[in-house]
């Protein structure tokens, strides 16, 4: 049995998890990441995707959209705007969540006419999206 | 000297009115309960939340291109005040309170010479706010739909704010509402949140090295906006709370009055039929001594 470390998923509005696990794979912004006991001190921002937390009794998997991650020697914890756990998110609330983000673009491309920034990030986010809707369907 | 029929009416009306109150200051107290649950559910997210931030900010916050909503935009001409009140009254002097202190607040900075805008969210604000400063009035937020405050509600008043700092519209947003104390005390309160004011670390996190994927600066670029609608989140659950204990101890105080009225009012009914009753005996018996 591999060390465990203290994790905790948290949402503005409410606690969705807190236990021992041994790894913890985290959606990073710049790519994934698995942290498990002993992690270097880290913090990072998530995109859209799929969390999951390898504990004792099984793994449990998340969808998060954006937030952060710190990862430090008390534990893990990750503040996602929004989580759920993945077997309750159902295909219409996904659908609702690909269209926010289509949306969100919509509005970058009409704001920021000649700046790419906004309007990137916009669709990388959209991108994100989409790619977990598939995961989540399968 | 009201005749004894009105009495009686009085008596009922006031009655009926006992039983109004006395049923919302228990619907209050059991939206109390979920108000405050709801606020206790937010609570670790926003200690994590303004932990991280004041890590980053205190590496990032010196250096010149650090990003506005936290260095500021290095003036403090025009003031936004995002004042936050309920959508029902009937709390006592819940609204009232949180407006005042927002009315002090902006003749300060009048009397500085600053600008002042305000936006509002909940209706009895909109109301006592647009009476006294109506030409500094730039929009409102309409709350009455919404049943249980979510995250996303905080998240379109944090967008709508973050998009008039982008154009420029303001430099210092301040967010007025009230936080729960108790059942009988609600602080209004006025929190800065642009720039962004973050509590110290303790000291034993500090000496941790932290890696940052991606960098400091992007890390706080993505998480400033969100730390806007985090903060009027926490602003929005402590003002639910604040303002179903406002109603209760004001609707508690609203029953014991009625009681005491009808109290007072039996007694004089009672003197009053009895005063008739005198009248009648002396009548008759006045009657019956002339014969």
């Amino acid at each position: 049995m591999a060390d465990t470390t203290q994790f905790d998923l948290v949402s503005p509005e409410r606690r969705l998890a807190s236990a021992q696990v041994t790894a913890v794979q985290i959606p990073g912004a710049d790519g994934d990441m698995t942290a498990m006991a002993g992690h270097a001190p880290t913090i990072t921002t998530l995109r859209p995707g799929v969390l999951s937390a390898e504990g004792s009794d099984g793994t449990t998997e998340y969808l998060v959209t954006g937030g952060f991650a710190e990862i430090s020697a008390d534990g893990i914890t990750v503040l996602a705007e929004r989580a759920m756990p993945k077997s309750e998110v159902s295909a219409e609330q996904m659908d609702a969540l690909i269209k926010e983000a289509e949306d969100a673009l919509n509005t970058a491309k009409e704001t920021f006419v000649n700046e790419p920034g906004p309007v990137d990030d916009a669709a990388k986010l959209l991108a994100d999206m989409v790619a977990v809707g598939d995961q989540i369907r399968v | 000297m009201p005749s004894l029929k009105d009495l009686k009416n009085r008596i009922e009306s006031v009655k009926s009115t006992r039983k109004i109150t006395k049923a919302m200051q228990m619907v209050a107290a059991a939206k109390l309960r979920r108000a405050q649950e709801a606020a206790e559910d937010a609570r670790p997210y926003t200690e994590r939340f303004n932990a991280v931030m004041a890590k980053l900010a205190a590496s990032v916050g010196d250096s010149d291109t650090a990003p506005k909503l936290l260095s500021g935009t290095g003036s403090d001409k025009v003031q936004l005040l995002i004042v936050m009140t309920s959508e029902r009254g009937l709390c006592g002097g819940f609204n009232a309170n949180i407006a005042k202190l927002a009315r002090t607040h902006a003749k300060k900075l009048l009397a500085e010479g600053k600008e002042i805008k305000i936006l509002t969210v909940g209706k009895k604000g909109r109301d006592q706010m647009k009476r006294d400063y109506g030409q500094y009035y730039i929009g409102h937020v309409d709350m009455t739909e919404i049943k249980r405050v979510g995250y996303v509600d905080a998240q379109n008043i944090a967008r709508d704010v973050l998009t008039r700092f982008d154009a420029g519209e303001f430099d210092v947003a301040t967010l007025f509402y009230a936080v729960f104390e108790n059942v009988v005390s609600q602080i209004p309160t006025a929190q800065q949140i642009i720039p962004a004011q973050f509590d110290a670390v303790e000291g034993d996190d500090a000496s941790t090295v932290f890696d940052y994927e991606p960098d400091e600066e992007a890390i706080l670029a993505d998480l400033l906006p969100r730390g806007v609608a985090t903060q009027i989140f926490a602003g929005l659950l402590e003002n639910g709370a604040s303002e179903q204990g406002a109603r209760m101890s004001a609707m508690d105080n609203a029953t014991r009055n009625a009681g005491e009225m009808i109290e007072d009012l039996t007694i004089e009914y009672n003197r009053s039929r009895q005063a008739v009753i005198t009248n009648e005996l002396i009548e008759i018996i006045s009657g019956a001594e002339a014969l």
